[in-house]
């Protein structure tokens, strides 16, 4: 294939996401022609999927190094895809009367997708970087994007000095990791580091390199010594952005994580792979420990969310590609994200649901929910359930992956304390379940939900219990997208 | 010929100013500018890097000139966010943005 074929599906989001800046600016003051721009987004995203589709089992490089077609970057675009299209359905009337520049958040949303791709392809440690800044700059203003409420100038603010911090951080590691080997190309620094002909007294430098370069991919993902931001930015942010933020770029910082630490530095595997799990046992924990004092819904889905982070390292830091287990670690990491997109996403439709209906984002207004929308407190049951990992749901089976995967790999206390803490989590989500089932409420009036959030909603439910109890398509996808340039 | 090392030692110097500065200012430019030095300090390095130990390949100066052109991108959108909380609160002082708290 050509390199336009092969670059086919990142120009469609490039067109897209152009297409609907310019159409917003055209329909200056024709509000009813606005309305299409959704459409416009939604359209250009399911050809994007189409696109990507063919290049299933395509593994080749492009761009001098710089990008791989493969699997796992095709993973991603899948990831990338879904969560932006079921962010565009839940984001349908939130903005009415919050905002004039309904449009470019489309636009936006739809670049920021376009990162998430790139970000997943890339190679090189250049093409690593300006992925993720394009990713960071664009969520920085979607968090700020109503731009006259406090909170969301004040998460946007809190994110962007976090943000700009840990990015110079990366920056530096990155330098050194030049210095040291020469070469930005991940292959080239494997292949460094295999020949062992590096001179000895650089090498030292490597591992505060590695330690900055995990600064700046464990903000990207909100791991905890770098996760202090998310909380604020989750709960000040439009709730739509929340959702986005919570999958799409945690999507985007686990596929760099994964792709620069295996393909580059798999020579320092045993460095890693330790620090990493000492990382994921303080990232679950402190994440569920704090989720359970939460009184409003965003926030404690933000912490949930760090804590997700946490179950979804376990799975990294106890990779075993070339073992012949059915759990290599990549492919819980994988199918996780994927669990984790349609139920988080689906729990925050629903949240938006909610907020849009009453305005409010406390959980004790969540009591009685099942008589004001019986449809609504069903689904958000079901999604919650995911998140907590009962079987039968997408959640449990991302969990059995990746606690198998410590097991495999014999790291039994990761796998225990991955274990109690879902077990911890179940307090919190199940407490949103005690409010909306047992707890009357003083309001009798029926929640309405607008019919882009039930399709969301449905889809979100659908796709969640469809993984959990028809598991095998998606452990064979996740099986293949396994597959990395240069490493297999 | 300057050593490799001098070069590497002022990034490093650089490097943690502005740290530093990140880390003591609680004027929201001012952290900026801590951004900015410890963006330098990258540039410098690699730099020096490319010079002294690839200089046949452009690696290092094309990074550096990303990192310029990004940081630009990065310095806009700081400074819009900076003047829409100026905007609604009156103050660029971190400390005083605290509605969002635990």
């Amino acid at each position: 294939m050509n390199l336009i074929g092969l670059l086919s599906p990142e120009l469609i989001l490039l067109a897209t996401g152009l297409l609907v800046l310019i159409l917003d600016m055209a329909f200056h003051g024709k509000e009813g022609r606005r309305e299409w721009l959704p459409f416009v987004a939604i359209a250009g995203l399911i050809v994007f999927l189409i696109a990507a589709s063919f290049l299933w089992g395509t593994h080749t490089s492009l761009l001098s190094d710089m990008m791989a077609v493969d699997s796992f970057a095709l993973f991603f675009k899948v990831v990338a895809g879904l969560s932006t299209l079921l962010v565009i359905l839940a984001s349908w009337d939130y903005f009415q009367g919050k905002t004039p520049y309904e449009g470019e958040f489309y636009g936006l949303l739809v670049l920021a997708a376009l990162a998430i791709t790139l970000a997943a392809a890339s190679t090189d440690l250049i093409m690593v970087y300006l992925s993720m800044e394009f990713l960071s700059i664009g969520s920085y203003i979607l968090v700020g994007y109503l731009r006259e409420d406090p909170k969301s100038n004040e998460g946007a603010i809190k994110y962007f000095l976090y943000g700009a911090v840990a990015s110079g951080i990366m920056l530096y590691g990155m330098s050194l990791v030049y210095g040291v080997t020469g070469t930005t190309n991940l292959a080239q620094i494997a292949q460094v580091f295999a020949a062992g002909k590096l001179t000895g007294d650089m090498l030292w430098l490597m591992l505060p390199a590695l330690i900055m370069l995990l600064a700046g991919f464990g903000f990207k993902i909100a791991l905890v010594p770098f996760h202090q931001w998310s909380p604020d930015a989750y709960e000040g942010a439009p709730t739509p952005v929340t959702a986005f933020l919570s999958v799409g770029p945690k999507a985007a910082g686990f596929a760099i994580l994964m792709r620069v630490f295996l393909a580059a530095f798999p020579a320092f595997q045993l460095d890693w792979a330790a620090v990493l799990a000492a990382i994921s046992m303080i990232t679950m924990t402190l994440g569920n420990v704090v989720a359970l004092k939460q009184t409003n819904i965003k926030r404690m889905l933000a912490y949930s969310s760090i804590a997700h982070a946490g179950y979804i390292l376990i799975g990294f830091a106890s990779v075993a590609l070339d073992s012949p287990s059915l759990f290599n670690g990549v492919n819980g990491v994988l199918l996780y994200l994927l669990g984790y997109l349609f139920s988080n996403v689906g729990v925050f439709v629903a949240v938006i649901a909610f907020e849009n209906a009453t305005g409010s984002n406390q959980i004790p207004d969540y009591a009685g929910l099942i008589k004001r929308s019986p449809w609504l407190a069903g689904t958000l049951f079901v999604l919650l359930l995911s998140l907590t990992g009962i079987p039968a749901t997408a959640g449990f089976l991302g969990k059995f992956f990746v606690f198998a995967a410590a097991i495999n790999v014999q790291f039994y206390v990761l796998a225990l304390v991955g274990i109690v803490n879902a077990a911890i989590a179940a307090f919190y989500y199940l407490n949103v379940a005690r409010y909306m089932f047992f707890v009357p409420s003083q309001e009798e009036s029926h929640v309405a939900i607008a019919p882009a959030l039930a399709v969301a909603l449905g889809i979100a439910t659908f796709a969640t219990l469809l993984i959990g109890l028809y598991p095998q398509p998606f452990i064979e996808f996740a099986n293949q997208s396994v597959r990395l340039l240069g490493v297999f | 010929m300057v050593p490799l090392s001098w070069f590497l030692v002022l990034g490093a110097a650089l490097f943690c100013i502005g740290v530093y500065g990140v880390l003591s200012r609680r004027n929201a430019i001012g952290i900026l500018m801590g951004v900015e030095l410890i963006l330098n300090a990258v540039n410098i390095n690699l730099i020096a890097f490319w010079r002294y130990r690839t200089p046949d390949h452009l690696t290092g100066l094309v990074f550096a000139v990303f990192v310029m052109a990004i940081a630009a991108a990065e310095a806009a959108v700081g400074l819009a966010l900076i003047i829409a909380i100026y905007r609604t609160r009156n103050t660029v002082i971190v400390e005083d943005v605290d509605l969002l708290k635990m």
